[in-house]
């Protein structure tokens, strides 16, 4: 055990990515912070794991699109073992028929795409990054209030207002109006293509439950690629050498050379409370941490259901904390492979990019509508990545690892995932054969993770990785719920800084960020309690 | 022969003959030109057996402004009002969820279904009150234009920010999370029984091409709720003599201040010179001449069909041809030799006069709708019927009766195809299947039936896709982006003369007649006449 | 059973008796049940209350029995007071928040056994208790129709009850409760009343209803007993000084407008808030509220006359600064009294405010600008209401 003689100022629950952010601007402030992860190693869900012998991959996240560059400036990550090892990776949607779509930026191959279209692709995208552009200023701190306004709220207020002004009477009136529409309508208004318009729906539904003709999912596109204004490695995705997981290290590493300590295997029991006011943090070992400020970048459900518990909070917040939509929809395939995958009608060279699968907006939304009945998809929609194609470390000489988001697999399957999860890894298996016909031969080892794995894996409530939907009555002020949406909570001293608070999930930092701003905005002194409870 | 008025109205629906009216009240030498051989649009009522009233399009009154309806009389052109209360979900089970007037009978009904859903009701009415007393004052106004810095849109912007101010910052957060959510997940944060979350949800979808688990559709709910019948908010009624006793009244009161109304006349062409509106030209080949041009049509026919293409902006062109304007929803109006009885439920039921439903869970509703996106008809339709004879004894002969029967989801193409008359009847069959299985002799009473596809409500009324809001009720497409954005206040700016005042425009469908009432208003504005047009009475 | 032809409005078990005793015919819906406003005359009734013994079928007051090992901690999270000093066989008049700290409801909680409640309100707040027990091990239900309650009122209800063969009851203290053996089975009573005169509550099975009520008539025979009706109640309860739910202020889950709803220290019920105990909803809120004042203050107004000023706008110089939520002539203090909602800058004892008063006589309205002030407390506080043990009348 860990010997923790000194007290803190600052407990952090969890070491995932915002966790290790937060508790590095917090350090850099002066404050003595120790993060507590629950698992053995840091990173939350930017995490590697060996799934076979010699075998690793991302096994949570798998792309980096969305990394805000000042954590890594902030934090010197590249000082401290982290590095991509590929950028700008290509969208390639993959076609039944072997005649495939690529997507290079704002360019487009392949697929007997029109020139029409291509332009057209242009100037949506141009438009969208307006927008993200826009949104991007809100992203980068707390959510305004509106009404109860601080001069910073008004502040920030009247530039979000003024970058909405600058875009102009008519791309303000688009934005309006797109903000709340679904992309399926968007699609259909923009282009021919069926394949292109499938990899932008994709895009807007990924990590969430809604299909093409769900309302608010231009929204899901924007927020995805925030990425592109402010994400380290941008345009597009990138992977990270060593899989996710390194990004994890790096940020632990960089961390403790801030003078913060990480305890690993450190499961957090419950937040000790008097009355209203935070004290500490009780690990299961029964150890007691005390400190007069608790940061929780676990989502809200685990926060406050688990570690305050429902008794401690006023009636409304337990009904709001509730209310948060927060059930997963995505699984994650991970497959071994005794050779370079070869997917129909798809040159080599086109191998390591960004894979999807999803034909048609028709078959994205069909493969949603099981899912709101509590079963999966029949035919499903992945997101694939081979990443041992561009960093070698990741499997044995001249073998590959597939990594696959695939959706829609929802949290409360019908009949339970032990009697589901076989079936449905069965039919994803099938469903990659019919692109990669030889995939049954060169398998090796499969691992399916299905909602409930990665509930139980990455500690994530519903096995949802945005730690709450994103979708339009989620985000802002909304997010987590109202009335604790600045990442402060009814208990003082309790901060929520996790994905499942402003600005999001997918692997940015920001909330991390803001909550450590917020912290430290509060002008009230910080207290270090001297002592230290082992009970 | 080209006549000469003032204001040319192309479309006798209730919101043409509203605006009409206002127009001639003003003084104006106004003309309504109607397609049809009747007037009333989707307002109407038809005898089209001998002594049957056929009301077959909209069917309920709720919405229409109370403002107007004193303002120009129309109960002296003859129309009344009349509330009808109950309302049933039938389950599968045999059992029934049914809408009591009385307070403390629903609660208690309610309690039958669940306790504690008995007592959430009471927090589920008043967070919905809070909404609709957020929107109810904006419904008699015209949207204000965000991106303009005019004193009068800055004037009805603070307005409208003091309006959100006074919630309160959770008020707030609550409210823009109501308007973006979806009327399932709503109403699982109140609700645990199944047919009381299903009951509710009708009015989220109804005329809606979204399902009960869209976002976006808990405002829709809204829709259905800030009408009024004599200030009992959320209440519906009939229009005594069926809904075309509606449009009768505003064409009786548009006549009484001078207007003419011209059946039999299909506008061809909204004649543009030099950026004005000079008339319109009849598919008959007859050009009628007028300044002000108003049109009751949806913004797609308005602005697609009816208007070149090059007298237009382009943004304009484009905007009409993004317009959600979906089919989602059919109608049955059957004849009945007497009424039929309904499973568990005796036919004196207080609770038989309000509408009826079948479906009694959230996820059999949105099963309708994947049926209407994969482009048929729901197998299992979410219907709303009501046999308004049991309350109006003029629609049908003593003893029998007529039944309306609203029908959710129905697409205006099958699979990208027109319907043919084997879908009609094979759509017709599902609805009728549907009531018969919780009512034993309902088919043995149909005397005759009137099946209506999305598409033959378009080729009668000149709704684009049979949709009967005239565009979606989305928050994209509401306020200040009705019908789209920029093009919210009635006026088509690039075009003089040229005005808009359907239920396409703010604030909506739903027989509501607040949008012809509003367009007035701009155009008496523009011509520097004095306002005739009411003001919203206070909601306090 | 699906039970379509089920009346329109419900029978109390003392409907039979009530119906019979009810000379005028005058019934109101109370809660879903048919209850008697008047049985034969107003001043009769009220008086009986306060010379003999009046009894009052309050079956319809909502009822949750709340039970399990949490049941005070759960309750504690629920109302202001602190319940762990409510002793088994107590009673405790409470009431609760939501999270602005505005007041849902008030009502009595009997604490039956060490774990073991039972809540007795006017709204119906199951939805609430529910979500307020996430967390609790408790059991939580509803007991309207399953517990009959009769008030008894009066300065003789003591004997009356005595004469029943309730021996010791003299004994039982103010908001104390005690067991008794009827007709073979046992019915519990709280000294407890919303008359604000001696008095007691009868709880008890629903079977047992129309035989106790027929006992309890014959035993009061030689002491004065009279059923009375609600409009009696609210006259005595007006002079007692006794808020209503739903007339004296509006449950905060019911409040559509903003800012109509108020917190116990508008109501003048911050003696019922404990800031000393573990969290409860509304704490945050009223804190802030007593660090940073009150915007409206709760009145008790003597008002100038005798014309009740129900109703009434206050106004103090010429600004209107509240109204008036509840008014009546008193008969036994003589006084006119009136509760009142007003600024709090206004709500100070002994401050002197107007009331716009109209009235009525002979199709004729006048209305007279009645000068009040505000005072201590109630008007009507007669010892007996306090003594043990009780007295005979």
């Amino acid at each position: 055990m860990t010997d923790l003689k000194s007290a803190y100022d600052v407990v952090v629950i969890g070491g995932g990515h915002n966790g290790l952010a937060c508790a590095a601007s917090l350090a850099k402030a002066g404050k003595k912070v120790i993060v507590l992860e629950a698992l053995h190693s840091p990173g939350g869900a930017c995490a590697t794991t060996e799934f076979f012998e010699q075998f690793s991959v991302s096994s949570c996240a798998q792309w980096l699109y969305q990394l805000d560059e000042s954590v890594i400036s902030q934090m010197s990550l590249k000082q401290n073992g982290f590095e991509l090892s590929a950028r700008n990776i290509p969208t390639t949607i993959l076609s039944e028929t072997g005649n495939h779509l690529t997507i290079f930026g704002d360019r487009l191959a392949g697929a007997g795409i029109s020139e029409k279209d291509k332009m057209a692709f242009k100037s949506f995208n141009k438009q969208m990054m307006k927008f993200c552009d826009v949104l991007s200023k809100a992203f980068k701190r707390r959510p305004p209030s509106l009404i109860e306004r601080s001069f910073g709220d008004v502040l920030a207020l009247l530039g979000l207002g003024m970058k909405i002004k600058m875009l102009g009477k008519s791309d303000m009136r688009d934005l309006m109006r797109l903000g709340l529409i679904n992309i399926y309508d968007v699609m259909e208004e923009n282009f021919d293509n069926d394949l292109l318009k499938a990899a932008i729906s994709v895009d807007s539904v990924l990590g969430s439950h809604m299909g093409p003709r769900s309302p608010n999912t231009v929204f899901g596109y924007l927020y995805r690629h925030m990425g592109d204004i402010f994400g380290y490695g941008r345009p597009g995705v990138s992977l990270v050498r060593g899989g996710m997981g390194q990004l994890g290290q790096s940020m632990a590493k960089a961390v403790k050379a801030l003078g913060v300590d990480i305890e690993l295997n450190a499961v957090v029991d419950r937040i000790s409370i008097d009355v209203d006011k935070v004290t500490g943090v009780i690990l299961r070992d029964g150890r007691e941490l005390k400190a007069g400020i608790v940061v929780s970048s676990s989502d809200p459900k685990t926060t406050f259901e688990k570690f305050v518990g429902p008794v401690n909070l006023e009636t409304d917040t337990v009904r709001r904390v509730k209310n948060v939509r927060m059930k997963g929809d995505a699984a994650k395939l991970h497959i071994a492979l005794d050779g370079l995958p070869k997917f129909r009608g798809l040159a080599e060279s086109r191998t390591g990019d960004r894979l999807l699968i999803a034909p048609n907006m028709e078959y994205i939304e069909r493969a949603f509508n099981p899912s709101k009945y509590g079963q999966f998809s029949k035919s499903p929609i992945m997101d694939i990545s081979i990443p041992s194609i561009h960093d070698s470390g990741l499997a044995p000489d001249g073998k590959h690892v597939l990594s696959a988001i695939v959706q829609y697999a929802p949290y409360d399957l019908e009949g339970g995932w032990e009697a589901g999860k076989q079936p449905f890894q069965d039919l994803l298996i099938d469903c990659l054969s019919q692109y990669y016909p030889d995939i049954k031969q060169q398998t090796l080892s499969v691992e399916l993770l299905t909602p409930l794995d990665i509930e139980q894996r990455h500690l994530m409530h519903g096995g949802h990785w945005h730690h709450g939907e994103i979708s339009l009555d989620q985000v802002l002020m909304m997010r987590p719920f109202p009335g604790v949406s600045q990442y402060r909570t009814p208990i003082d001293g309790l901060y929520l800084s996790g994905a499942g608070t402003h600005p999001g999930g997918g692997v940015m930092g920001l909330a991390g960020l803001n909550t450590a701003k917020e912290i430290l905005s509060q002008k009230k002194k910080l207290k270090r309690p001297n002592f230290y409870d082992s009970t | 022969m080209a006549e000469k008025y003032d204001a040319i109205v192309v479309g006798a629906g209730h919101n043409g003959l509203t605006n009409a009216a206002y127009l001639a009240k003003a003084g104006l030498k106004v003309v309504v030109l109607e397609r049809n051989g009747y007037i009333g649009g989707a307002a109407v009522s038809r005898e089209l057996y001998p002594n049957w009233k056929y009301t077959n399009c909209s069917y309920v009154c709720s919405l229409l402004r109370p403002e107007i309806i004193r303002d120009l009389r129309l109960p002296s052109q003859g129309l009344q009002v009349v509330p009808y209360g109950g309302g049933v979900t039938f389950m599968q089970n045999g059992d029934y969820f049914g809408n009591h007037t009385d307070h403390e009978r629903h609660h208690r009904e309610l309690a039958r279904h669940s306790k504690r859903d008995a007592d959430a009701y009471s927090r589920y009415e008043a967070d919905v009150m809070k909404q609709t007393r957020i929107i109810r004052p904006f419904l008699m106004r015209t949207p204000p234009d965000p991106t303009s810095l005019k004193p009068r849109d800055i004037r009805e912007l603070i307005g409208m920010a003091k309006a959100f101010g006074g919630m309160g910052e959770v008020g707030l957060a609550d409210t823009m999370r109501f308007w973006t959510m979806s009327i399932g997940d709503f109403l699982e944060e109140y609700f645990e029984s199944d047919v009381v979350k299903a009951h509710l949800a009708g009015s989220g979808i109804i005329g809606t091409a979204l399902g009960v688990y869209s976002p976006g559709t808990a405002y829709v709910l809204l829709h259905h709720y800030m009408g009024d019948v004599d200030g009992s908010i959320g209440s519906w009624g009939l229009a005594r003599g069926g809904m075309g006793a509606v449009s009768n009244a505003l064409a009786g009161a548009f006549k009484s201040f001078g207007g003419t109304v011209q059946c039999d006349s299909e506008v061809a062409q909204i004649i543009v010179k030099n950026g004005k509106t000079v008339g319109v030209a009849l598919t008959n080949g007859d050009e009628i001449h007028g300044r002000i041009v108003v049109s009751n049509l949806d913004p797609k026919r308005t602005f697609l069909k009816i208007m070149q293409e090059t007298d237009l902006p382009k943004d304009l062109v484009s905007k009409a041809k993004n317009f959600k304007i979906r089919g989602s929803s059919g109608k049955l109006n059957i004849a009945l030799d007497g009424l039929p009885t309904f499973n568990g439920l005796p036919k004196e039921s207080p609770l038989c006069l309000g509408e009826k439903h079948f479906i009694d869970s959230l996820p059999r509703m949105e099963r309708a709708y994947d049926d209407w996106k994969s482009g048929t008809w729901s197998k299992d339709p979410y219907v709303d019927m009501l046999i308004p004879t049991q309350v109006d004894p003029t629609m049908a002969p003593p003893g029998k009766h007529m039944m309306s029967v609203f029908v959710q989801y129905a697409p205006p193409k099958i699979d990208g195809r027109d319907w043919t008359s084997e879908d009609r009847d094979a759509f017709g069959k599902t609805v009728i299947d549907q009531i018969s299985s919780y009512s034993p002799n309902f088919k043995d009473l149909i005397l005759h039936c009137e099946v209506r596809s999305p598409q033959d409500i378009e080729n009668e009324v000149g709704l684009t896709e049979g949709n009967i809001f005239m565009g979606e009720l989305t928050f994209d497409q509401l306020l200040f982006n009705r019908p789209f954005p920029g093009y919210a206040q009635y006026r088509v700016p690039a075009v003089k003369g040229m005005y808009m005042c359907g239920s396409g425009t703010h604030p909506g469908g739903g027989v509501m007649a607040a949008p012809g009432a509003n367009a007035a208003r701009e155009i008496l504005m523009d011509l520097n006449r004095a306002s005739l047009v009411p003001r919203g009475y206070d909601d306090d | 059973m699906i039970p379509h032809n089920e009346s329109m409005i419900l029978h109390t078990p003392f409907h039979s008796r009530c119906e019979a005793a009810c000379e005028v015919n005058l019934w109101e819906d109370w809660k879903g049940y048919t209850t008697p406003q008047v049985f034969t005359e107003i001043d009769m009734e009220y008086f009986a209350v306060r010379n003999s013994t009046g009894v009052f079928d309050l079956s319809p007051m909502t009822k949750y029995r709340i039970s399990g090992s949490d049941s005070g901690a759960f309750i504690n999270k629920l109302i202001t007071r602190d319940i762990r000093k409510l002793a088994v066989g107590r009673v405790s008049y409470v009431l609760w928040c939501d999270g602005e700290g505005k007041v849902m409801d008030d009502g009595t909680i009997f604490r039956l056994s060490e774990n073991d409640y039972r809540l007795c309100c006017y709204t119906r707040a199951l939805d609430w208790l529910m979500w307020t027990a996430e967390g609790f091990d408790v059991t939580i239900c509803e007991e309207t129709a399953e517990v009959a309650a009769l008030a008894v009122q009066g300065p003789t209800s003591c004997a009356v009850l005595k004469a029943m063969g309730f021996s010791g009851i003299e004994l039982l203290k103010p908001f104390g409760m005690a067991y008794f053996n009827f007709s073979g089975s046992q019915l519990m009573v709280s000294r407890t009343g919303f008359t604000g005169d001696l008095g007691y509550e009868v709880w008890m099975e629903p079977n047992l209803g129309e035989i106790f009520w027929d006992a309890l008539f014959d035993a009061g025979k030689l002491y004065g007993i009279r059923a009375i009706g609600s409009s009696a109640l609210d006259m005595l309860r007006i002079e007692a000084g006794f808020l209503q739910a739903g007339v004296d202020f509006v449950p905060a889950d019911e409040a559509i407008r903003s800012g109509r709803s108020r917190s116990p220290f508008e109501l003048g019920l911050g003696w019922l808030v404990s800031f000393d105990k573990p969290v409860f909803n509304g704490r945050k809120a009223l804190l802030k509220e007593r660090a940073q004042g009150s915007r409206y203050a709760f009145v008790y107004l003597d008002v100038e006359g005798n014309k009740p000023a129900e109703h009434a706008f206050v106004y103090h110089a010429d600004i209107e600064v509240g109204t008036i939520t509840s008014a009546a002539w008193c008969p036994t203090a003589k006084t006119n009294i009136a509760f009142a909602q007003v600024d709090a800058r206004y709500g100070s004892k002994g401050q002197s405010l107007i009331a716009e008063i109209y009235y009525e006589r002979e199709l004729k309205w006048t209305r007279v600008m009645a000068s009040c002030k505000v005072i201590d407390g109630p008007v009507f506080a007669p010892a007996r209401r306090r003594q043990t043990p009780a007295p005979n009348f």
